[in-house]
């Protein structure tokens, strides 16, 4: 027998991912500063220095300095706090978002993706009406339609993100379709359900996780980027758009802490998802690394 | 003419440096045709690509030298190089639909090439460029030339790769797989043609090959290529009928042809007696009126239209053709996972056809008509192991569980000569052998009685084919089942079938029994498709395992 | 050989494929103004309006009638071009919107322009030369500039290059006061000031766009900037550049000639969603530099519940985008000799 020798060791899964992570320190760090961004959201609001809501008129506009790290805003407010506190809620909006886009995009997309038909046409011209609007725009008039709540800012996330991930499962689940292992669990006696739910969409999970990645930094973005434009949240609540927004007032006049720290952790956060993505990336399929 | 001295040629990939090439060294006269044969990884194409200096990225000439007419190709500038290219030795590549740009006209394609190489000016390309299509036997070159290559058939585009090729008169042409994909009668096409060409203009060739057949009919000296190395060379006369190497001994030996048993595949030493199979007179399928018809973008695609034939109890039966004739189509249909258009499947009495195939996997019979997939790869589930691929059926539709399900595993791949160790591994895992007893022995685990074989070797190297081959035959008249095996290959099917079915554009144009057909065809494509496939010379040992079939 | 008809024909179809698009816009547009979970009489009459108001804009609007009827009338006004009165300027928002649209499309525009010139060119060179700096500099670039908020941009810009530096003219819209917005043509400042050689303000208008067009073309070239990286790498590693490659030819033309065309291709797609980007970063653009544009006008808007207003942005924003990607599809129609032979 000419095959490959029993004895090879086995190069499982874990061990690629080691060597992925090992070859790739930029992914480890990534996965160091999602750790920081998750402690800041669940610990964050317990932390903090100072109470985020809390004014104090004698003490606005302060730079950063060894009790205000960041500085203090118009009404005193200390900058630092209310940036870390703020992650809590950019966090929770834009995951909310992104599973309810995924969940929703999954069963749909699979489901048009597998049948085909009538099902699969009607969901892409819904698809294609959606991606019609510049996304971004259509979110504020959604969240302008519906009302101004922080709700209604996750609703109109998850539905500027849904196409995403509809059209992505749609693409893996129907390349899989006529798969050999998909006709032969027919063979074995799966339902065209079964075949479907436990065949194929489990393979078509790993770019899933990297679309999840990629889109919760672009998820934190937009919701960032309506309540910047005076849309869901509204002050006193901390969240990074909004104070960029307020700090953006002070920029011209040289005020620059107002705005940069909230805007820089913004960033922060948003760079960690994405890099995040492209290390999943390299570990779900090495050569499609751009 | 080349001359290649003591050649090695590493990659450099993440697991560290990877010798593709130790050591090889060759001649090629002039006017001759040499083959390199190997099977996958054996280094030959990548010796071509070190020649021409055209490495992927990674890869680089470690040691040894390659002289072409006094020039030291390993050495010679960049410039001097792509001179060399095109110009002096020329190139040929298997998929020949891909190795042209796709957005761009065939013609000016050609045009590329002459003006690169000052074999044509502005005002003269286009009149070249024609001449270039005539040169390899194209019709209506002017109207060719300003094709695209997606308009073209596969044969088509590789007629323009080697115009391409010799489109500025080349002293040496490697053609590397250049048949891959193709079918067997373009095949014969495209080879006559490039033979032709060479020995007319006088030009030395490399022939790049995993068919042993193919090289022998074509060429006037074989190197075997292995692991990087090359283990015997010699004229293919010399090579079938006293091979040296154990290595190229085994590859002699598993290539198939005319008028031997299926043992003979394998080396003499495995070669045990063969099994009975009987065959019983009554019919398990009957075939009866078979329609098959898509609706396509352009109006309806008759893919079968309209066949009707027997499957006798325990009778292996060969379905042949090339691609698009509906031998696949009319597979899908007899294992049930597609619907037909019209017509009858009768299996044990009963119109399995009626019985829709989307409610199939609930019926009783499912567990009696089963398949073995083309490619194992595809056909394996990546996030199972072969445990859990195995157990698949035995768990759906028989009540085994636990330790008794276990035990049926283990005792599956015993039979199909899996190790047991490699029941806990991941299809990636596994090479290409195992992952096709991986298949095998998910196919066989509920002891069907008519078992579809389409095309299972077609992705093997010819060596784990001959293993598989004769698996498949102890697996027949151990478990007494009845084959539908679907094959482009007449030598395989020759070697496994007592019936042959053949299929062109849909329609049944033979069937008999399977000596009859092969050796006296009634029918003109039976004859054109037995002429096609490559012949190689005889063996020197005639001593012919006595087999029944 | 390739006969132009299904060329032709394909052109055609994707021209009327486009028209069901446009319905479900306009469908959406209609189901966002009038099919609210309240009372979308009391949104469109106003925060400050009395019980009589409201009554008033109902009638006025048939918001009394059944759905069906009003998206008829909805349609029909549309038609017309009428897309309600805006609350905030007392105008017909078609009026407001199409005078403040050239100012968008100058900023969008250029941004764009800026940041093909810029990203094509990277990705090229990060593809050909792998490992290399450019290759590095494309990396960090293309993940940057995903992770860029483009109003935290646009800030640190103008903090950075007029309030330390004070190169760049404060970020007060279009024209500074010293200067007279040059007579309007196209609408487009730089384009009427060329037209009248008036080069003092075209020089002005420059200054002002500079900023904000920046910031926009931040944004948008990474994903062009990682789309050509990624297209040029495949094209490169297709079979047609190893034939290219044994043939001798030069590697100008086996770079140009062959790879690059091949993946001009799939990043003349992403320029679709590029434009989807574009336009949702211009909102915020042109907030931040007082942009007088169709994105601050409905930031505006939305401050005081000018739902005519914001309900009309929304829908000129959908329908420039659908003219936009059907641009682009005719431009791959025109390079894809495939077009109309194979199916996707």
């Amino acid at each position: 027998m000419s095959d490959m020798p029993i004895s090879a060791a086995p190069q499982g899964r874990f061990d690629h991912i080691l060597y992925v992570l090992r070859s790739n320190p930029v992914t480890m760090i990534a996965f160091g500063m999602l750790g920081f961004i998750l402690a800041c959201a669940i610990l964050g609001p317990s932390l903090v220095p100072y109470d985020p809501l809390a004014t104090n008129a004698a003490n606005a506009l302060q730079p950063p300095s060894a009790q205000h790290w960041f500085g203090t805003d118009q009404v005193g407010r200390d900058v630092f706090s209310r940036v870390i506190v703020a992650t809590r809620l950019d966090l929770t909006i834009s995951v909310l978002a992104v599973t309810m886009s995924f969940v929703v995009g999954s069963i749909l997309g699979a489901a048009a993706g597998y049948w085909g038909g009538w099902l699969d046409i009607v969901l892409n011209r819904i698809l294609d009406t959606i991606m019609a609007f510049p996304l971004f725009v259509l979110a504020m008039g959604i969240v302008a339609a519906l009302g101004n709540t922080i709700e209604n800012i996750i609703y109109a996330t998850a539905i500027i993100n849904m196409p995403f991930y509809a059209r992505l499962v749609r693409a893996e689940v129907n390349i899989r379709r006529d798969a050999g292992f998909a006709r032969a669990a027919k063979l074995s006696g799966n339902s065209d359900l079964r075949v479907l739910a436990l065949h194929i969409f489990p393979n078509a999970l790993p770019p899933m996780m990297v679309q999840v990645s990629l889109n919760l930094g672009w998820a934190i973005l937009n919701a960032a980027g309506l309540s910047f434009i005076g849309l869901g949240v509204r002050p006193p609540t901390p969240e990074w758009g909004i104070m960029v927004a307020e700090g953006a007032n002070f920029i011209v006049s040289g005020e620059w802490w107002l705005a940069v720290f909230p805007g820089l952790w913004l960033m922060m956060a948003v760079f960690t998802f994405n890099l995040l993505g492209d290390g999943l990336r390299d570990i779900v399929d090495p050569r499609k690394r751009t | 003419m080349l001359s290649v001295r003591d050649l090695a040629v590493s990659f450099q990939t993440r697991r560290g440096q990877v010798d593709a090439v130790r050591g090889v060294s060759f001649d090629l006269a002039r006017g001759e045709i040499l083959g390199i044969v190997g099977e996958s990884g054996s280094g030959k194409s990548v010796t071509s690509y070190a020649l021409m200096r055209i490495l992927d990225a990674g890869g680089m000439i470690k040691q040894g030298d390659a002289e072409y007419s006094g020039i030291d190709l390993r050495n010679a500038s960049e410039r001097d190089m792509r001179d060399i290219r095109g110009r002096e030795i020329s190139m040929i590549f298997q998929n020949p639909r891909a190795a042209l740009n796709p957005i761009r006209k065939v013609g000016h394609q050609i045009e590329d090439v002459l003006r690169q190489h000052a074999s044509a000016t502005r005002v003269n390309a286009r009149a070249k460029a024609i001449e270039a299509l005539e040169a390899v036997r194209i019709k209506d070159a002017q109207a060719r030339y300003d094709a695209y290559p997606f308009e073209l058939s596969g044969g088509m585009c590789q007629r323009i790769v080697c115009a391409i090729a010799l489109a500025c008169n080349p002293r040496v042409l490697i053609a590397d797989e250049p048949t891959t994909g193709l079918d067997i009668t373009t095949q014969k096409a495209v080879m006559d043609l490039v033979r032709d060409l060479i020995r007319e203009r006088g030009m030395s060739s490399i022939l790049i090959t995993h068919d042993l057949g193919l090289a022998a009919q074509y060429c006037d000296r074989i190197v075997v290529m292995k692991d990087g190395e090359i283990v015997e060379q010699g004229d293919p006369l010399t090579l079938f009928s006293t091979p040296q190497h154990p290595y190229s001994r085994k590859l002699v030996d598993a290539t198939p042809r005319a008028g031997e048993s299926i043992r003979s595949l394998l080396p003499p030493e495995d070669r045990r007696p063969m099994l009975v199979h009987a065959i019983e007179d009554g019919p398990l399928v009957q075939v009866r009126d078979l329609v098959k018809t898509y609706q396509g973008k352009s109006g309806p695609v008759h893919a079968v239209k309209g066949i009707s034939f027997d499957i006798r109890q325990g009778q292996s039966v060969g379905l042949v053709g090339e691609s698009g004739c509906g031998k696949s189509t009319t597979s899908e249909i007899l294992v049930r996972l597609l619907d037909p258009t019209a017509g009858q499947v009768i299996f044990d009495g009963e119109d399995i056809g009626a019985i829709p195939a989307k409610g199939f996997a609930r019926n009783p019979r499912r567990a009696d008509i089963q398949m073995v997939f083309q490619d194992a790869t595809d056909s394996l589930n990546p996030r199972h192991t072969s445990r859990q691929t195995i157990a698949e059926p035995l768990k759906r539709l028989t009540r085994l569980r636990g330790a008794k399900l276990a035990a049926r595993i283990e005792e599956l791949a015993t039979l199909v000569g899996l190790p047991l160790p490699l029941l806990d591994r991941f299809p990636h895992q596994l090479s290409g052998g195992q992952k096709a007893r991986v298949g095998i022995a998910r196919a066989i685990a509920l002891e069907p009685k008519f078992l579809i074989l389409d095309e299972p070797t077609a992705a093997l190297d010819v060596s784990i084919q001959a293993v598989v081959l004769n698996l498949l035959v102890d697996l027949r008249a151990k478990l007494g089942m009845t084959y539908l095996f679907v094959s482009h290959d007449l030598h395989v099917v020759r070697l496994l079938c007592d019936h042959v079915i053949v299929m062109k554009d849909g329609e049944m144009v033979e069937q008999g029994p399977a000596v009859q057909v092969m050796t006296a065809p009634q029918n003109l494509y039976t004859k054109a498709l037995l002429d096609a496939a490559p012949t190689p010379p005889e063996r020197r040992d005639q001593t012919l395992m006595t087999g029944v079939s | 050989m390739l006969s132009t008809r299904p060329r032709l024909r394909a052109t055609l179809m994707r021209i009327v494929q486009a028209l069901p698009v446009v319905v479900g816009v306009v469908v959406i547009s209609f189901l966002l103004t009038r099919a609210l979970p309240g009372d979308p009489a009391v949104y469109f009459a106003g925060a400050a309006a009395d019980a009589e108001s409201i009554e008033q804009v109902r009638v006025a609007m048939g918001l009394d009638k059944p759905l069906l009827e009003q998206f008829i009338v909805y349609v029909g006004d549309l038609l017309r071009g009428d897309l309600g009165q805006s609350l905030s300027t007392g105008r017909p928002v078609a009026v407001d919107l199409a005078t403040r649209l050239p100012a968008s499309l100058e900023l969008t525009l250029t941004a764009l322009l800026l940041a093909v010139v810029i990203a094509v060119p990277l990705g090229v060179l990060a593809a050909t030369r792998p490992g290399s700096w450019v290759d590095h500099l494309c990396r960090v670039v293309v993940t940057a500039g995903v992770s860029l908020p483009t109003f935290f941009t646009g800030i640190l810009l103008i903090y950075i290059l007029y309030y330390l530096m004070g190169w760049a003219p404060s970020p007060i819209g279009r024209l500074d006061f010293i200067y007279l917005s040059p007579e309007h043509v196209t609408g487009f400042y730089l384009i009427d000031a060329a037209l009248v050689r008036d080069w003092e303000t075209w020089r002005g208008a420059a200054s002002q766009l500079a900023l904000p067009a920046m910031t926009m073309a931040l944004f948008t070239l990474a994903p062009i900037a990682r789309m050509t990286r990624a297209a040029m790498l495949s094209a490169l590693s297709a079979d047609f550049i190893r034939t290219a490659k044994a043939a001798g030819l030069s590697n100008r033309k086996v770079l140009y000639g062959y790879a690059f065309r091949n993946a001009l291709l799939p990043v003349v797609t992403t320029l679709g969603m590029v434009f989807s980007f574009a336009l949702g970063a211009n909102v915020l653009v042109e907030k931040v530099f007082a942009w007088p544009g169709i994105g601050s006008y409905a930031v505006e808007a939305l401050v005081v519940s000018d739902y005519a207003a914001v309900q009309g942005f929304v829908l000129t924003m959908a329908l420039l985008f659908v003219a936009l990607n059907l641009v682009i599809d005719l431009l791959y129609t025109a390079i894809d000799p495939r077009t109309g032979f194979l199916s996707s």
